[in-house]
């Protein structure tokens, strides 16, 4: 379970967070939705740690990950998955050895071990005999998979999704949200997906909080999200051309 | 002003983060021989190539202002060992290694900031500082002074050659020139400079690309920067360590 607990975030003067308390399931795939610019991947990184809070605090468990030094942070992001937006893949390491380099760091597997279990991520990211490619050689649902095979690769307790499907088609993006609700089951870690794609909302959104100029506006399940009586949520769901007339229709 | 005094403070907090122990030697290991390919075996060729033509223009130089019979013609081929040894295989080669190697360097790590490669890196618990940086520190540091005594012989060589080619001057002259008042130190002093320049280059292209932010103009901005400075670095260090280790 991670929670946080009044986070207030700026930059240069400008707040992007404020006050946002959450708390984040384990097993279940949480989700962060808003519109562009609205806070969410600075949030994500606030969670994960690579931005400082200006106050408030992240709990990871029962552990206070915002007063935790450099090296007591390391134990915690060893539990630690993330994918990012552009899958930030290693370009001078082939698949393998992105795999593998979290391996080669913080175990003492030998090489042997460590190629079976790099193997069984690509299988279970369906993506066999990909070993050998460069990260300029796949394609952008390729290189998620790569990616989430590479922040399982140490079975993390905490999964954490930057905009996963991002510039990938839809049926590639339905692959790419099925697989992670599947990593998220079978290993009953806690998930953080941000997104702006109604898609996986409704697909995979067991808990969804809505980010709105940087204050949660609203937080609920993908049951409950079509019922939400907000104005800027609404707005946010029914803003495509599809969902306008699947709801004009529903109306009717 | 109080900007330089900031970049010079956030450069030695990364210099801490770069010689901090490192996570698992052995992947240091392999990462530095991989640097020293990328680094030091790829510059073979353009410092061999500049340190020939040097050495030969050098040579023809001299031959054309130190044409008065009072003055012994083997002079040549001391003033090229001696301009080859105490400036140009140690400065100017440096000086060329930062255009290639600095901004290769800046353009890597930049590429690694902007595209979250340097935060995945950190998300994993690694040092990304030292992960990236300290191997590149040391393969050059290590390598530079191969590449230093590889253009001096080349460069004399580049002199005999156009001796023996163009016939400015008898060969023989120039080899007997090549071993008047030959001070061993000169070349430790040369290498010591060169390990320097190394380290300066290799530390301040990967400070600009590590803290480069923004899109690939910015990118392509760091990498400038870390050439421009590197270079005018490696000039004020030259002055410094002259001063400290030869008078």
């Amino acid at each position: 379970m991670i929670r946080v607990e009044n986070i207030i975030k700026s930059f240069d003067g400008r707040t992007v967070l404020n006050d946002i308390s959450v708390q984040f399931e384990t097993g279940k795939t949480n989700l962060i939705i808003g519109r562009s610019g609205s806070g969410k991947t600075v949030l994500l990184k606030t969670l994960v740690g690579l931005h400082t809070p200006d106050s408030g605090s992240v709990w990871y468990d029962d552990t206070n990950f915002t007063q935790l030094s450099f090296m007591e942070r390391k134990a915690i992001r060893k539990d630690i998955g993330m994918i990012f937006q552009g899958g930030a893949l290693l370009d001078s390491s082939t698949v393998e050895e992105n795999i593998k380099l979290p391996l080669d760091l913080f175990t003492s597997q030998s090489e042997e071990e460590k190629l079976e279990r790099v193997n069984f991520c690509l299988k279970r990211v369906r993506l066999d005999n990909a070993n050998k490619l460069y990260p300029a050689e796949l394609s952008g649902g390729m290189i998620k998979r790569v990616a989430i095979a590479r922040a399982i690769v140490l079975n993390p307790r905490y999964l954490f999704c930057d905009e996963p499907n991002s510039g990938l088609d839809p049926q590639t993006s339905i692959v790419i949200d099925n697989l992670i609700h599947e990593i998220t089951e079978e290993y009953n870690i806690t998930t953080i997906i941000n997104t702006h794609d109604m898609n996986s909302v409704m697909e995979i959104g067991e808990k969804i909080v809505y980010i709105h100029r940087g204050h949660k506006w609203w937080e609920g399940s993908n049951q409950d999200i079509l019922e939400a009586d907000n104005r800027e949520l609404n707005d946010f769901v029914f803003a495509s051309a599809m969902a306008k007339r699947a709801k004009a229709s529903a109306t009717k | 002003m109080l900007r330089i005094f900031e970049q010079i403070g956030r450069y030695f907090i990364l210099m801490g983060k770069v010689f901090s122990r490192p996570e698992k030697m052995s992947i240091y290991r392999r990462r530095i021989l991989c640097e020293m390919e990328s680094l030091g075996l790829n510059s073979i060729g353009l410092t061999a190539i500049i340190s020939i033509f040097i050495g030969a223009v050098i040579t023809l130089q001299m031959s054309i202002n130190l044409s008065s019979p009072f003055i012994p013609r083997s002079l040549i081929g001391y003033a090229t060992r001696e301009t080859m040894i105490l400036e140009f295989s140690s400065t100017v080669v440096a000086l060329i290694l930062s255009g290639k190697v600095g901004s290769s360097i800046a353009s890597e790590i930049g590429t690694m900031r902007i595209t979250e490669q340097i935060d995945a890196l950190e998300i994993m618990g690694v040092n990304s500082a030292s992960y990236l940086i300290l191997p590149k520190i040391i393969a050059a540091v290590f390598f530079f002074p191969f590449l230093t005594i590889l253009s001096i012989c080349i460069g004399i060589f580049g002199g005999w050659m156009i001796a023996s080619l163009t016939g400015i001057m008898i060969p023989a002259d120039y080899i007997d020139g090549l071993l008047i008042d030959f001070k061993p130190y000169s070349i430790t002093y040369s290498l010591i400079k060169t390990s320097v320049f190394a380290y300066l280059i290799t530390s301040i292209s990967a400070f600009y690309g590590y803290y480069a932010k923004g899109n690939s103009l910015e990118v392509g901005t760091a990498s400038t920067r870390a050439v421009v400075v590197s270079s005018v670095v490696i000039m004020i260090f030259n002055l410094i360590l002259t001063q400290i280790l030869l008078i």
